[in-house]
């Protein structure tokens, strides 16, 4: 179950006085057409690399907001889960990082016909941001400018 | 801090026009931060989509959120439990 109970003291302490940012108003966009036509992308804020991307900085004080694309044809044995933190197992995605980034899943998806597409490029965040300003300011409007350049109807987002 | 980073990218996606659904695995920050379309699962932190190596139960976790894209009665900000036994989309 996650809940807080799984983290350690500390941690709890933390996220029970931290000041989570509220989304006011909360935007909200219908789906316009049936899945079936669709175009779909991925984003997790695992903090995946590939081999060749610039690691997250974990030097940045209240996280680094920036992201890496990842590619729709990525091999996900090559995903390399940079999350920092060490409250959760990562034996999980070590082992499939389709847990958190479910590319082959969403590829399924579009074979099976009950997604229309699978966008051809994909956000991977890491998700350790305790001072989003930067993230909402800066770097999640230019995020998902991209995916509306591709033509992305919809995205499905996956925390860790 | 994971499930308040893609709840403000989602925001940022809907404001844009892009649908979304987000995974949220913390009901505090799921209920505080107000993702605008989410689907709160019953897993521990790093298991968000079930199983490892499991692709019905992810398949089964994935069709749940996919049906709140679909449903139209849905308002913002909607929070919806996962309920084990969704079938899996194939």
């Amino acid at each position: 179950m996650g809940d807080m109970n799984e983290f350690s003291m500390s941690v709890r302490l933390f996220l029970k006085a931290y000041r989570w940012r509220k989304i006011v108003p909360v935007p909200w966009t219908p789906l316009k057409k049936p899945l079936t036509e669709c175009r779909f992308a991925l984003l997790s804020s695992a903090g995946f690399v590939l081999p060749g991307h610039e690691q997250f900085d974990e030097s940045i004080r209240g996280g680094d907001a920036s992201f890496r694309e990842i590619p729709s044809e990525v091999d996900v044995s090559k995903l390399i889960d940079t999350h920092r933190s060490e409250s959760f197992d990562h034996t999980g995605l070590h082992g499939d990082p389709n847990l958190a980034f479910p590319i082959e899943r969403v590829k399924e998806l579009a074979d099976f016909g009950r997604i229309g597409s699978v966008n051809h490029r994909h956000l991977s965040f890491m998700g350790s941001i305790t001072a989003p300003a930067r993230l909402i300011k800066e770097t999640a409007p230019p995020a998902a400018s991209r995916l509306v350049e591709d033509g992305v109807d919809v995205a499905l987002l996956v925390p860790v | 801090m994971c499930n308040q980073a893609v709840s403000l990218v989602a925001a940022e996606l809907e404001r844009q026009g892009i649908s979304t659904v987000t995974i949220q695995l913390l009901r505090e920050a799921a209920e505080r931060v107000r993702p605008p379309r989410a689907l709160f699962v019953p897993f521990k932190h790093g298991y968000p989509l079930d199983t490892p190596s499991d692709p019905d139960r992810q398949h089964a976790v994935i069709e749940a959120a996919l049906r709140l894209l679909e449903d139209l009665e849905l308002q913002p900000p909607a929070l919806v439990d996962y309920e084990f036994g969704s079938p899996p989309s194939r």
